[in-house]
């Protein structure tokens, strides 16, 4: 008789317990799932965002804003054409690349094939650490380091060297005065340099062992084997990471603000100061009085996005189906 | 003698392999010597220019006018505070984010979407969050504040942590989560004292690694924050922060104004690199 209560008070319990459980669980669950839709809407709210804010500038100059480069933010002129800024954003980015790209893969086949492995970490853990370096730091060292010496060697060497030749004396078109798209595009590459060389180095880390001893085996040299071997298994991991990094270069800000002269023009030479998407934004923005100007800011922004979109989901979707192939 | 031409050909074949492989080895070497070059002069220099400004100074006086003598106090409070925001919203945001992904939606078709987007996200120029921001905080609260530049700087966190989250959990051994189930705790418990607890060290790590990347951040500030020339404690208002105190400092004229900019590079350089020193011997703890 006494038991019988005592045993429903302790169901009831349970049954309050396991509610309660339940309840807390739905509820974790709710939470957890609420954050991975935020992050889930945060892209199309950028581009939202970004749309609307330059509506005004667009829908005034059309289709002209990405082809005419007069960009006067005068309040009786108000003209703007992303030309110049669109032009030095791939420019840059393209020196970067080309100057960044042999020299990241050299030290990727260092880190897995040449290196001794007692430096193999050191080596790795401190090319990794030049990508953690701010932004604002390579700009800096860029102005006051890299700059006076690039503008002595372009001045006393590379203009009067190249002054007779058709294509390149326009192209090194002189004086240089230190800042420029050359400049820019040399920091950029500095940049850059660790994640193509670490992407690079995680990708021939998937090349089975037993492919690269076999080419070995039969006597191929390492260059042989990183041409015949390790590049054709890992190319598309390597080009997605190249694109990585090359989305990198499109967006990067600081580094470039410093180094480039911000002037809004179009030059043939790489030496002469011009502008990028990115530094003019952080150049103006906050003193863009005319809505007009900060509707055109905006407007650079959103072709900015919307091309590393194109590049970052490639580089994305290329490291997949090399993530997927190691894992098969 | 058809032999002999053979024999030529076949020893200069092999030499020729042999000296583009030397070459091909040396270019290898030359450009590590390149990277290794270039982290060196970088870290050179910020020795050279910003150590002699170092003193309890940099610490105790605020930025000072053109021309004359200060420290970097409102600036590395400042830093300080927007970090400390920054990373205290987007840090839960970013492990619940993960959690979902690793843990309930694991097999749900939405997780590689929001996968995909976030690792877009960890890439995006941060200039355009500075953008976004803008438009939907510093507008509508009527001016540049503290509380836009912290919600830039957690919307840089976010995607650092939701990526190291997700993959710490993704390597928490189902055995363990199955034990805790066999005795009946429900998920929400697996979650929180089984899961969480083996991936402890990894997702600390991804903070720390949050917190090394947005205390350099410069272009998201510049029209949210702002940049305060004096001490200034209200989220409000704007504020200063490292990154801009340098960006200003650097570009201007002034030799006092240079050379604290030096200073404050170094300090920055010093604590981010410090941080992902932190975060990598924490990772190699944690598989050793």
């Amino acid at each position: 008789m006494v038991n019988i209560p005592m045993s429903s008070v302790s169901v009831g319990a349970r049954d309050l317990a396991i509610k309660r459980f339940a309840a807390s669980d739905a509820l974790f669950r709710l939470v957890t799932r609420s954050a991975a839709y935020l992050v889930l809407t945060l892209l199309g709210a950028f581009l939202v965002t970004l749309v609307i804010g330059s509506s005004l500038a667009l829908s005034t100059f059309g289709v002209g804003f990405f082809t005419t480069q007069s960009w006067n933010p005068n309040p009786d002129i108000l003209k703007f054409g992303a030309l110049a800024p669109i032009y030095g954003t791939l420019v840059t980015s393209a020196i970067a690349m080309a100057l960044a790209l042999p020299v990241g893969l050299g030290i990727a086949v260092f880190l897995t094939e040449l290196c001794p492995l007692s430096l193999r970490r050191a080596i790795g853990s401190a090319i990794e650490l030049l990508a953690g370096v701010p932004s604002i730091i390579y700009g800096m060292w860029g102005l006051f380091v890299l700059a006076p010496v690039l503008q002595n060697f372009e001045n006393n060497y590379l203009v009067p060297v190249v002054a007779d030749v058709p294509i390149l004396s326009s192209i090194f078109a002189g004086p240089s005065y230190g800042q420029g798209v050359l400049t820019a595009g040399i920091i950029l590459a500095i940049m850059v340099l660790p994640f193509i060389a670490a992407v690079s180095r995680d990708v021939f880390l998937t090349v089975p062992a037993v492919l690269k001893e076999a080419a070995f085996g039969l006597g191929a040299t390492t260059r042989e084997v990183v041409r015949k071997v390790v590049l054709p298994y890992s190319r598309v991991g390597v080009i997605g990471g190249a694109m990585l990094a090359l989305g990198r270069a499109l967006g990067e800000t600081m580094a470039v603000t410093f180094v480039i002269g911000n002037d809004p023009k179009v030059r043939a030479s790489l030496l002469a100061p011009g502008t990028t998407i990115s530094s003019s934004i952080a150049n103006e923005f906050a003193e863009a009085k005319e809505p007009m100007h900060s509707s055109a800011l905006v407007a650079l922004g959103l072709i900015l996005f919307v091309i590393t979109l194109i590049v970052l989901s490639a580089a994305r979707l290329m490291l997949a189906r090399m993530n997927q192939r190691a894992g098969a | 003698m058809s032999m002999q031409p053979d024999k030529v050909r076949l020893r200069s074949l092999s030499a020729r392999r042999r000296s583009a492989n030397v070459l091909f080895q040396s270019l290898c070497y030359i450009a590590t010597a390149l990277g290794l070059t270039a982290l060196f002069l970088i870290l050179g220099s910020l020795l050279h220019n910003g150590l002699g400004g170092v003193s309890l100074r940099v610490f105790t006086e605020n930025t000072p006018g053109p021309g004359s003598q200060g420290g970097l106090r409102n600036a590395i409070v400042g830093s300080a505070i927007m970090t400390v925001l920054g990373v205290c919203v987007g840090t839960p945001i970013g492990i619940l984010a993960g959690t979902f992904m690793a843990e309930y939606g694991r097999y749900n078709r939405v997780t590689p979407i929001v996968r995909f987007i976030n690792d877009i996200l960890l890439s995006a120029p941060s200039i355009i969050i500075g953008l976004f921001v803008y438009e939907l905080v510093v507008v509508p609260m009527g001016g540049f504040s503290a509380l836009a530049g912290s919600a830039a700087l957690a919307l840089i966190v976010i995607p650092v942590v939701v990526r190291t989250t997700e993959d710490m959990l993704l390597l928490v051994p189902n055995s363990l989560r199955e034990a805790a189930a066999s005795i009946g705790a429900p998920r929400s418990v697996i979650i929180r004292s089984v899961s969480y607890k083996a991936a402890q060290a990894g997702i600390v790590t991804g903070i720390l690694l949050a917190i090394a990347r947005v205390s350099g951040e410069t272009a998201p500030l510049l029209f949210t924050a702002l940049g305060n020339l004096n001490f200034s404690l209200d989220l409000k208002g704007p504020m200063a922060s490292l990154p801009l105190i340098i960006n200003q400092f650097a570009s201007s004229a002034y030799p006092e104004w240079q050379s604290l900019a030096w200073t404050g590079a170094l300090i920055v350089t010093a604590a981010v690199l410090l941080l992902s020193i932190a975060a990598r011997v924490l990772v190699s703890k944690r598989s050793d």
